[in-house]
C-alpha cells in the first residue's frame, strides 16, 4: 500500500513518456519538431557528461545561485529590520508592492547601462527580482509574529534585541523559506531570459536558444530538461534546508 | 519563597495562617482601566493573599484577563498602582501561564531548554541552568522527556512544561489565565491536580483565572468574584478544605454550599445587567 502510494508520482511521467513515444512512432508529429524520448534523452545524457550542455548548466547554477544568495543577504536584515516595526513597513509597503509587481525583465536596459552587458547585469537583475519577493516575505513572517510568544519572551523579562533575535527570527524563518524558494525560482526565470537576449554566451538560456536557431530539436529539448531539472531541483534543495532547519514549520 | 511548610493543610482557623492574611502579598490601589467603549476598572483596589492560591471567577468580559494582566505587566493600566510587597514590578520575578500553551511555547527548543529560556534571560550560565531545570523536575516528579520538542508532547503536556517555565525562576507569584481550557476533560483533571501539587510543594502565591467554577474552587483557597464591568469585588469567598483534594472533596457538603454560594453570586451578577 505505502509504496504503491509513493510510486504514484511516476504515473504521470509514464503517461508523458507513452503518449510521446506513440506520437512519434506513428509520425503524429513532425519527427524534425519532435524527436523521441529516447533520442532527447541520449543527447541529453550526453551532452551533459561530455558536450556543452553540462558547462552551460553549471553557468546558470552559479548565475541563480549567486543572484538568490546576494538578494537573501541583502533582503533577509532589510526585512527583519522593516518587519519589526509595523510603521516603518507600512511607509515602505507600496514601493516595495510596486517593484515587486514590476516585470523585471523591464529592468534589463536600465540595468544594462549600469553594469553593461556581461553576468553583473544578469546576476544583478535576477537578485533584484528576488530581493525583493524574500524581503516582502521576510516582513510578513516578522510581522506576523505570534502575539502571545512576544508577550511570554516579554514577561519572561527579555529585552527588545532579545525579543528579536530569540523570537521574531525564528517566528519568521518558514515564511522567511517560502520567500527563498519564490526567489529562487524567480532568479532562474531572469537568468534563463537574460542568458537568451542579453549578448550571451553561455548558460542554459543561451543554449535552448542556440539550438533552436541551428534547428537541433534534441538539443533543445535536451537543455529545456535540464533547465526543467534545475528549477525542480533548487526548490528541492530549499525544501530539505528548510525541513533540517525549521522542524517546527506547520506542526 | 520562603514560607514555613507548617502553613501547609493547616487547619481553617490556625493562628500563625491568620496572621499571615493580615500581610497581604500584593496589593492593588485605585487601579483603572478604561477601553474606547468601555469602562473595565474604576479605582480598583484589592489585597492578593500571600501564599495563597487564588481563583479569578466572573462573567464573560468582566476583565479577568485585563486584571492580572495588568499586575503582570502585560496590560498598561490607565491609574493606579500595584505593589508586591511594597515593591514594583519591576523588582519582582513572576511566572506567567497563557491559556494557549501552543502559542506561548517556543517550538524551536526542546522542552528542556524552554523551561530554561528565563534562565537565560536572566544571564545565568548553561551549566547552571541545566542543574536548576533538573532540580525543579525531580522536585516536581515531573515524568516527560524533556529533550522532545513541544509538539511532540500532548497538550497536558506543554501546559505542564509551561508551568515548569515560569516555575523555574522560582517566582514569588504565579499568574494563570485560563491554563486548562483548551485541554480536554481527562487531562483538565489531571492537570488540575498537578497544579495543585506544584501549589503544596512550593506555596507560590498564585493567581489562576478560571471560567469553570468547579475548578475555580476545587483548586483555591479563595475565590474572587468579579462583578460585570466595571469590576468590583462581588465577593472574597474563602474555601478552606484540607489538601490534598482529591474526587473526595467535589462531593464534601463544604465544597458543595461554597459552590453553591459563589453560583447564586454569580448568576445575580449575571441577571443584573
Ligand atoms: N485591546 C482591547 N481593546 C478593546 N477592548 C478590549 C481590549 N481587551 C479587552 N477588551 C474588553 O475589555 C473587557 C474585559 O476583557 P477581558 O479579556 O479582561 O475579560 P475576561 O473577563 O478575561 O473575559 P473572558 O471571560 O472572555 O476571558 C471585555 O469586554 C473586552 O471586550
Ligand atoms: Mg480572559
Amino acid at each position: 500500500m505505502k509504496t504503491s502510494n509513493a510510486l504514484l508520482p511516476l504515473v504521470g511521467v509514464a503517461i508523458l513518456l507513452a503518449v510521446w513515444s506513440l506520437a512519434t512512432a506513428l509520425k503524429l508529429v513532425d519527427p524534425v519538431l519532435l524527436p523521441s524520448p529516447l533520442a532527447t534523452f541520449r543527447t541529453l545524457w550526453e551532452s551533459m557528461l561530455s558536450g556543452k550542455l553540462g558547462v552551460d548548466f553549471l553557468k546558470t547554477v552559479m548565475r541563480t545561485i549567486s543572484s538568490t544568495a546576494i538578494a537573501a543577504v541583502i533582503a533577509i536584515p532589510l526585512g527583519i529590520l522593516l518587519g519589526s516595526s509595523e510603521k516603518l513597513y507600512r511607509s515602505v509597503e507600496f514601493l516595495i508592492d510596486f517593484f515587486r509587481s514590476t516585470p523585471a525583465s523591464a529592468m534589463f536596459p536600465l540595468f544594462l547601462v549600469l553594469f553593461g552587458v556581461g553576468d553583473r547585469t544578469k546576476i544583478s537583475v535576477a537578485a533584484f527580482g528576488a530581493a525583493l519577493v524574500i524581503l516582502f516575505n521576510v516582513a510578513y513572517g516578522v510581522m506576523n509574529a505570534r502575539k502571545t510568544r512576544l508577550l511570554a519572551a516579554k514577561v519572561m523579562g527579555a529585552s527588545r534585541i532579545r525579543v528579536l533575535f530569540d523570537v521574531m527570527l525564528l517566528e519568521s524563518l518558514p515564511q522567511t523559506f517560502v520567500g527563498l524558494r519564490n526567489g529562487v525560482s524567480l532568479a532562474l526565470v531572469i537568468i534563463v531570459v537574460a542568458e537568451m537576449f542579453i549578448g550571451s554566451t553561455d548558460g542554459l538560456g543561451q543554449r535552448v536558444f542556440e539550438a533552436q536557431q541551428l534547428f537541433d530539436m534534441p538539443g533543445m529539448y535536451a537543455a529545456i530538461f535540464a533547465a526543467g531539472a534545475l528549477g525542480y531541483s533548487l526548490n528541492l534543495l530549499f525544501l530539505l534546508i528548510e525541513r533540517r532547519f525549521v522542524h517546527w514549520a506547520g506542526r | 519563597m520562603t514560607i514555613p511548610a507548617s502553613i501547609v493543610a493547616s487547619g481553617p482557623a490556625g493562628g500563625f495562617d491568620e496572621s499571615r492574611r493580615t500581610a497581604p502579598h500584593v496589593t492593588i490601589r485605585s487601579l483603572s482601566k478604561h477601553y474606547p467603549d468601555a469602562v473595565i476598572y474604576d479605582r480598583f483596589d484589592f489585597d492578593i493573599p500571600r501564599g495563597k492560591l487564588i481563583s479569578v471567577f466572573g462573567p464573560n468580559g468582566c476583565g479577568k484577563s485585563t486584571l492580572i494582566n495588568m499586575i503582570a505587566g502585560l496590560v498598561p493600566a490607565d491609574a493606579g498602582e500595584v505593589l508586591f510587597d511594597g515593591r514594583p514590578l519591576s523588582r519582582v520575578k513572576f511566572g506567567y501561564v497563557f491559556q494557549n500553551y501552543r502559542e506561548a511555547l517556543f517550538p524551536w527548543l526542546p522542552a528542556f531548554d524552554n523551561i530554561a529560556y528565563p534562565l537565560k534571560v536572566m544571564g545565568v550560565p548553561r551549566a547552571q541552568r541545566r542543574q536548576r531545570v533538573e532540580r525543579l523536575v525531580a522536585h516536581l516528579g515531573v515524568k516527560i522527556d524533556l529533550s522532545l520538542y513541544p509538539y511532540h508532547l500532548s497538550g497536558g503536556q506543554q501546559q505542564l512544561v509551561s508551568i515548569m517555565r515560569a516555575l523555574i525562576v522560582e517566582p514569588e507569584i504565579l499568574f494563570l489565565d485560563e491554563p486548562f481550557s483548551a485541554l480536554d476533560y481527562e487531562m483538565t483533571l489531571f492537570m488540575r491536580d498537578q497544579l495543585q501539587r506544584v501549589f503544596m510543594e512550593t506555596k507560590t502565591t498564585t493567581v489562576l483565572v478560571s471560567h469553570d467554577l468547579e475548578e475555580a474552587v476545587y483548586l483555591s483557597d479563595y475565590v474572587l468574584l468579579l462583578s460585570r464591568h466595571p469590576a468590583q469585588v462581588v465577593e472574597f469567598v474563602p474555601y478552606d478544605a484540607p489538601r490534598p483534594r482529591t474526587d473526595k472533596t467535589l462531593s464534601e457538603p463544604g465544597f458543595i454550599a461554597t459552590k453553591a454560594h459563589c453560583l447564586k453570586l454569580f448568576q445575580r451578577e449575571v441577571h443584573r445587567g
